[in-house]
C-alpha cells in the first residue's frame, strides 16, 4: 500500500515543519555567539558567557555574554549620553524611528518568529500569528504616541534612562512592550532579556542598527540575575521596568526603595476563569485551551483556575478531557502543534514538583492518553480536580500547562473565589448573559477581564496587575504615564525638613485663667467616631510661639489596625455609589468647612504665625474640595480601539484602602489635597496628619461628621509618624500609600510595601507647591488614586 | 512528534440510522452559541492544523470521496448529467491515481446531486458504480410550494431511483421560533423518504444567527434527519466555517445524548482544495475521523473537483497544473 493510500485510511495530520534554515544562517553569520549591544556597537562575546538551548531538542544553538557590572555601567552611561539628544529630536523624528522599527519587524517577521520558537520552545503558530504581529503593532501604535506626545501631554517630559528586565515567556513581545513606550516618550533604555531567551533581542538590536537609531538610545545586555541586579542598582538609572516573578519583583522593590527610581512591575498571577451555567460550553473549552495551554501555560495571565458553576461542571470536565485528547504536542517548529516545549529543565522540574505536591494533597490529576515527546523538555496538558481553594495547585502559580477546576454555586460565590488570591493580573468570564458578565467584571480584582474570550492583547489596551501582580500598565494611554513625568519636577527644590513630632507623652501644663476653658480632647477618628487612642496617651501640641494649643491622641499600631479595618469595611459601599453622589459629599464638605472659615484660619495662624498665609491656605483648601467634587464624575475611563469586534472598556477603579501621609508644611491644604482626590474616586483612607499641626485635622472631625461622609471613609490617626507609619506602610490590607515627607520616610514606605506589593507614591523630600494648580492638584493625583481595569467585551449576534 | 491518538469521545451506534426522537423543546432552548468565540475558533483552525505533501494528497483524495458532485442549473440536460456521472465514476485521471499508489475503484465521488427531472438519467448513468443519486426536493431552493406537492415531489424522486433526498426547510418556522412546525414538517418529509436518506437544508444564510442554526439543526435531527446541510447554494451566503462549526457541535451534542450519528453537509461556495482541507480539519477536530466518511460527511460542490485535480497533479509532478489537463464533467 502506498503512503498516500495508507494516509487515505488513517487520515493522520503528518508533519508540517517550518523551515529553520534562514534562522540558522543568521545564527551562523554571527558565529553563534553574541556580545552586548552598547552605544550602537557590538561587544565581542569573550569573557564569561553562557549557552542558549533550543528547549525542543535540548541542543545548544548559541552563546551569549554574561553582562558584568562594568558592561552595565557602560550601557547606562551610553543611554544617559544619548537621552538628551533623543528627546531633542522631537515627536515627529521619534515617530519616524518607531515607525521604521515596526516596518522592519514586519519585513523580517518570519525570521523573528522562527528564531523565537527555536529559542523559547513555543509553537511556531504562536510566534508567527501572535507574538510577532503584536510586536509590530506595538511599535506602530507607539509611533503614533511619539507623534502625539507634545499635543497630548504638553506638561510632560521623559523620565530619562530606563532599565528594563524582561522574562522568557514572550521574549520579543515583552521587549516591545518595554521599549516602544519608553522610546516614544523620549527615554533611552538599557534592556536585559531573559537568560533563557536572548536571541530575538539580539536580532532586534541588529534591526535598531539598521534603521539608524542613534547610538545609545537602545542598549541590550545579556546576562543572568546578577546582570539584572547590577542594572537595578545603578545610580544613573531613573526607572526600572520589570516583568517576571513576584518574588523577584519584591527584591527589586526592596533594592530600589528610597532611591528615587520609578518602578513598574508586571508580576505573577493565578488568574480565575469563570464559567457560568449559561455559557456556550463548547466555546468555553476552546477558551480553556487558549487560557492555559497557550505557550504551554507559561503565561503570567494564564487562566489557571477554572471556576465553574456546579450545574455544568460535569459536562465541562467531560468536554475538556475529550479536547485534551486531540491537542497535539511536539516540535514547536511544526505548523500543526498546539503545544511546544517548556523553556528549561528548571521550569519543567518546578511543574513536576508542584503537580506531585498537588497529588499528595489529594488532587485528581488527569492527563490525556498520548505521551509527550521524550527528547527536549515537554510537559503534557494537565487538568486537576478535587482541589480545595487552600490547595497548593489552587494557590501557587505553576507557570505550566496545569489547570485546576473548582465549582461555585452563585455569582457572589464565584466572585469571592475569584478574588481569593494574592494576585490580580487577569480573569475571564463566560456567560451569554451580558447583565451577569458586566456585573461580575468590576467585582473581580484584576487588571484585565476578558468576557467570553481570553488572552487577547493589544497595544491600545493597558495590561497590568492588581495586588501582588504588580503595578503600572503596559499599552494604551494608561501605559504611557509610566514613561513620563511632569515638567515641573525637574525644577523642584528639596523640601524644607519638617519638624519632627515634638510632643511628649506628659500632660500639658494647666491653664492659669480664672474660669477654666471647657476641656476639648481631640481623639482619633476611626470608623466615623472619635476613638480614644488604644495606648491611652496624649501629647501636647504647640503653636508657633511655643504656647500649648491642645493635646492630641497618640496613636499606635492597634489604632492603625482599627482604622484600616474600618476603611476596608466602608470602601466597597462608597465606591459602589454613583460618582454624582460622591461629588455631592465633597461639595458638602466644602460648604461645611467654609462655615468654619474664621476659626480655621485662626488655628492655622496659631501654628504658622502668618495669618495672611493661613487665609490663603484656607481659601485654597475650599477651592480644592470643589476641584475634586468637580472631578468626581468626570474622571472617566476610555473605550480602547483594539482591532477586534469588541468594546475594550478601560475602567478607572479605586485602589481600595489608601494610607495617606500629607505634607507637614501646609497642614490643611496638604491634607485636603490628598484626601479629596482619593475619596472622590471611591477610596477609603487612613490619614496620618501633619505632626506639627495635628489639630487642623482633628478640627475637621465635626466637618466630616456633618457632611454625609460615610463612616470609615476618612479615618485619621494622630501621633508620631515614627510609631504609626511603619505599621500603615506594611499593612497587607492597605492597597496604596502616599507619602509626602522626608527621604527616610519615603524609603521606609517603599521598602515596607513588599508584603503585599502595595502601590506607593512618595515625594523623596522633593518640595511641591501645593498652591500651584499643576503641582498641587489634578490628573496626577487622580491617576495615583485609581488603577485601570480593561474589560474586553466582544460582541456579535 | 507524539502520536496524537484518535479518540472518539462518542459511543455511537455504528451505522444505525437516526430514528429521530420526540421534540424536546427544553433542549432546543438551552442551546447557546457565542459568535465571537466561534469565529475565533474557525479563524485559527487553518493556522493550528495543516496537512502537507503525501498527507495533503491523501486528504484531497478523501475529499473527492466525500463530494456530492452537483449540477443544479436551469439549463441542465440529460446529456450534461451523463457527463457529470462519468466524471463521478472517474473523478481523477487514472495515471495520477496510479502515481499516487491508489488502488482502482476507490476514488469516486460520494454522490451525484441533481434536480428531480434528471434523476432517471443519473441513475442510469451510474448503474453499477455504487454511487448514489441525490435529488434536491420540496420546492428547492425556496421550499415554499404547497406541502402536498412537496411531499409528492419527494415520493416521485424516490420512485425514480434517488437514494438521497435533499429537502429544504421553511425558514419562517425558524425565524419565528416555531420549532413544532419545523419538527412536523421535517418529520413528514422523513416519512415520505422511506428508505431514502434525508438531508435537511437549513439555508443558514437566511437564519440570521448561529443560535438559530444550532436550534434548527437540533430540531431537524430530532425529526429524523440523516444529514443536516447548510445551504442550497442559492442563498447569498452559503457554507461558512462558523456555521459549519456550530452545526458540527450540534451534531456532536445529539450523538452524545442519543447515540445516533447524524451526517453533516456544507454546501455552496466551496471551490478550492484549500477550503476543502479546512472543512476536513474542522470535522477531524470537532467530531473525529469517524465523521470523515461519506456516510457522515459530504461537500456539496460543483467546481471544487477541478481545483483538487490540479493540486493532485502538482503533487505528482512537482509542477503547477492547468485546468485543461483534466477532463471536464
Amino acid at each position: 500500500m502506498s503512503k498516500v493510500a495508507e494516509i487515505f485510511e488513517s487520515l493522520e495530520y503528518g508533519p508540517a515543519p517550518e523551515a529553520d534554515n534562514l534562522a540558522n544562517e543568521w545564527l551562523e553569520a554571527h558565529g553563534r555567539a553574541f556580545g552586548h549591544f552598547i552605544d550602537g556597537a557590538w561587544t565581542d562575546c569573550e569573557g564569561e558567557s553562557f549557552d542558549v538551548a533550543n528547549p525542543a531538542t535540548a541542543q545548544i544553538i548559541a552563546r551569549v555574554s554574561q553582562g558584568t557590572p562594568e558592561d552595565v555601567d557602560r550601557a547606562v552611561r551610553a543611554a544617559r549620553a544619548a537621552q538628551a539628544g533623543w528627546w531633542a529630536l522631537g515627536p515627529h523624528a521619534r515617530a519616524r524611528y518607531l515607525y521604521a522599527i515596526a516596518r522592519r519587524i514586519q519585513k523580517h517577521a518570519r525570521l523573528f518568529a522562527v528564531l523565537e520558537t527555536m529559542d523559547s520552545g513555543k509553537p511556531i503558530r504562536e510566534s508567527r500569528d501572535l507574538d510577532i504581529p503584536l510586536v509590530a503593532r506595538h511599535f506602530y501604535h507607539h509611533a503614533g504616541w511619539a507623534q502625539l506626545m507634545a499635543d497630548e501631554f504638553p506638561d510632560a517630559e521623559p523620565i530619562g534612562v530606563v532599565g528594563q528586565i524582561i522574562p522568557w515567556n514572550f521574549p520579543l513581545l515583552m521587549l516591545a512592550w518595554k521599549i516602544a513606550p519608553a522610546l516614544a516618550m523620549g527615554n533611552t533604555v538599557v534592556l536585559k532579556p531573559a537568560e533563557f531567551t536572548p536571541l530575538t533581542a539580539m536580532l532586534f538590536a541588529q534591526l535598531c542598527d539598521e534603521v539608524g537609531l542613534p547610538a545609545g538610545v537602545v542598549n541590550i545586555l545579556t546576562g543572568d540575575g546578577l546582570t539584572g541586579a547590577a542594572l537595578v542598582a545603578h545610580p544613573e538609572v531613573d526607572k526600572i521596568a520589570f516583568t517576571g516573578s513576584t518574588d523577584v519583583g519584591r527584591i527589586i522593590r526592596e533594592a530600589t526603595a528610597g532611591s528615587g527610581k520609578r518602578l513598574s512591575l508586571e508580576l505573577g498571577g493565578k488568574s480565575p476563569f469563570l464559567v457560568f451555567e449559561d455559557a456556550d460550553l463548547d466555546s468555553v473549552v476552546e477558551g480553556v485551551v487558549d487560557a492555559i495551554w497557550f505557550n504551554q501555560g507559561q503565561v503570567c495571565c494564564a487562566g489557571s483556575r477554572i471556576l465553574v458553576q456546579e450545574g455544568v461542571a460535569e459536562a465541562l470536565e467531560r468536554k475538556l478531557r475529550a479536547r485534551m485528547e486531540t491537542l497535539r504536542m511536539g516540535d514547536p517548529l511544526d505548523k500543526a502543534v498546539d503545544m511546544g516545549a517548556i523553556v528549561a529543565p528548571v521550569q519543567l522540574e518546578r511543574i513536576e514538583r508542584l503537580v506531585a505536591q498537588g497529588r499528595t494533597e489529594g488532587a485528581e490529576i488527569w492527563q490525556p492518553s498520548w505521551s509527550a515527546p521524550r527528547e527536549g523538555w515537554f510537559y503534557p496538558p494537565t487538568l486537576c480536580t478535587n482541589v480545595a481553594p487552600s490547595g497548593t495547585l489552587a494557590q501557587v502559580e505553576v507557570f505550566g500547562p496545569v489547570v485546576v477546576m473548582m465549582t461555585f454555586r452563585t455569582p457572589v460565590e464565584a466572585v469571592e473565589m475569584a478574588n481569593d488570591t494574592r494576585y490580580g493580573l487577569a480573569s475571564s468570564v463566560w456567560s451569554e448573559n451580558i447583565n451577569l458578565a458586566l456585573d461580575v467584571a468590576p467585582k473581580i480584582k484584576a487588571g484585565t477581564v476578558w468576557v467570553n474570550c481570553t488572552n487577547l492583547f493589544d497595544a491600545a489596551a493597558g495590561f497590568g496587575g492588581y495586588r501582588e501582580s504588580g503595578y503600572g500598565r503596559e499599552g494604551g494611554e494608561e501605559g504611557l504615564h509610566e514613561y513620563m513625568r511632569p515638567t515641573w519636577e525637574r525644577q523642584a527644590l528639596p523640601e524644607e525638613p519638617s519638624l519632627p513630632f515634638t510632643g511628649s507623652s506628659t500632660p500639658a501644663p494647666g491653664s492659669t485663667a480664672a474660669t477654666p476653658a471647657i476641656d476639648r480632647t481631640a481623639k482619633l477618628y476611626i470608623g466615623g467616631k472619635q476613638a480614644r487612642p488604644d495606648g491611652d496617651y496624649s501629647s501636647p501640641v504647640y503653636g508657633h510661639d511655643g504656647t500649648v494649643l491642645g493635646e492630641v491622641g497618640r496613636g499606635n499600631r492597634k489604632d492603625i489596625r482599627n482604622a484600616v479595618e474600618a476603611a476596608r469595611k466602608a470602601q466597597g459601599d462608597w465606591s459602589g455609589r454613583t460618582a454624582h453622589n460622591r461629588a455631592q459629599v465633597l461639595y458638602y464638605l466644602a460648604e461645611n468647612l467654609q462655615t468654619r472659615r474664621i476659626e480655621t484660619i485662626e488655628r492655622l495662624a496659631a501654628f504658622s504665625g502668618d495669618e495672611k498665609h493661613a487665609t490663603a491656605e484656607f481659601d485654597a483648601s475650599v477651592d480644592r474640595l470643589f476641584t475634586y467634587a468637580a472631578w468626581a464624575d468626570k474622571w472617566e475611563g476610555r473605550v480602547h480601539h483594539t482591532p477586534l469586534r469588541n468594546v475594550t472598556l478601560a475602567m478607572k477603579e479605586p485602589m481600595g484602602v489608601m494610607g495617606l501621609v500629607p505634607p507637614g508644611a501646609q497642614p490643611l491644604l496638604g491634607l485636603i489635597s490628598c484626601v479629596a482626590p482619593a475619596i472622590a474616586v471611591g477610596n477609603a483612607v487612613v490619614v496620618l496628619p501633619s505632626e506639627q499641626a495635628p489639630l487642623i485635622a482633628t478640627d475637621l472631625y465635626q466637618v466630616i461628621d456633618t457632611s454625609d461622609v460615610p463612616s470609615g471613609i476618612v479615618n485619621i490617626v494622630t501621633g508620631p509618624h515614627s510609631e504609626v507609619l511603619p505599621t500603615l506602610a506594611a499593612h497587607d490590607d492597605v492597597d496604596a500609600v502616599w507619602y509626602f515627607g522626608s527621604a527616610e520616610g519615603s524609603r521606609l514606605v517603599e521598602a515596607s510595601s513588599v508584603g503585599n506589593m502595595k502601590r506607593t507614591w512618595v515625594s523623596y523630600a522633593t518640595a511641591r507647591d501645593w498652591f500651584d494648580r499643576h503641582q498641587g492638584q489634578g490628573e496626577e493625583f487622580l491617576r495615583e488614586a485609581t488603577q485601570v481595569k480593561n474589560v474586553w467585551v466582544p460582541y456579535g449576534a | 512528534m507524539s502520536a496524537s491518538r484518535e479518540v472518539s469521545p462518542l459511543s455511537i451506534r455504528d451505522g444505525a440510522r437516526n430514528p429521530g426522537m420526540p421534540l424536546e423543546l427544553d433542549w432546543v432552548r438551552e442551546l447557546r452559541v457565542n459568535l465571537s468565540a466561534v469565529e475565533r475558533r474557525t479563524g485559527t483552525l487553518g493556522t493550528r492544523r495543516t496537512v502537507k505533501k503525501e498527507w495533503q494528497a491523501a486528504w484531497l483524495l478523501k475529499a473527492i470521496t466525500l463530494m456530492d458532485l452537483t449540477t443544479l442549473a436551469g439549463d441542465d440536460t440529460e446529456a450534461r448529467v451523463r457527463r457529470l456521472c462519468a466524471k463521478a465514476r472517474q473523478p481523477v485521471r487514472r495515471d495520477l491515481l496510479q502515481a499516487l499508489g491508489m488502488p482502482d475503484g476507490v476514488v469516486k465521488v460520494g454522490a451525484v446531486c441533481v434536480y428531480h427531472q434528471m434523476v432517471p438519467a443519473a441513475v442510469a448513468a451510474l448503474e453499477g458504480s455504487g454511487i448514489p443519486v441525490a435529488a434536491v426536493s420540496t420546492g428547492f431552493p425556496h421550499g415554499l410550494s404547497p406541502m402536498d406537492q412537496r411531499i409528492a415531489e419527494i415520493k416521485a424522486s424516490v420512485a425514480a431511483g434517488a437514494h438521497e433526498i435533499d429537502i429544504v426547510v421553511t425558514r419562517g418556522h425558524v425565524l419565528r421560533g416555531d420549532w413544532q412546525a419545523l419538527y412536523d414538517e421535517v418529520r413528514a418529509f422523513r416519512e415520505a423518504c422511506g428508505d431514502a436518506h434525508i438531508k435537511t437544508i437549513l439555508a443558514t444564510g437566511e437564519l440570521a444567527m448561529l443560535r438559530n442554526v444550532a436550534k434548527a439543526s437540533l430540531v431537524c435531527m430530532m425529526a429524523g434527519a440523516d444529514f443536516v446541510k447548510t445551504s442550497t447554494g442559492k442563498e447569498s451566503v452559503n457554507a461558512t466555517l462558523p456555521v459549519g462549526l456550530t452545526m458540527a457541535r450540534t451534531v456532536r451534542a445529539y450523538a452524545e445524548r442519543t447515540g445516533y450519528a447524524v451526517g453533516f453537509k456544507p454546501a455552496g461556495g466551496i471551490r478550492l482544495a484549500k477550503e476543502a482541507l479546512l472543512w476536513l480539519i474542522l470535522m477531524k477536530e470537532e467530531l473525529g475521523i469517524g465523521w470523515m466518511q461519506p456516510e457522515l460527511f459530504r461537500f456539496g460542490a460543483s467546481s471544487l473537483l477541478g481545483d483538487i485535480e490540479r493540486q493532485l497533479e502538482h503533487h505528482v509532478t512537482g509542477r503547477y497544473s492547468a485546468q485543461h489537463r483534466h477532463p471536464i464533467a
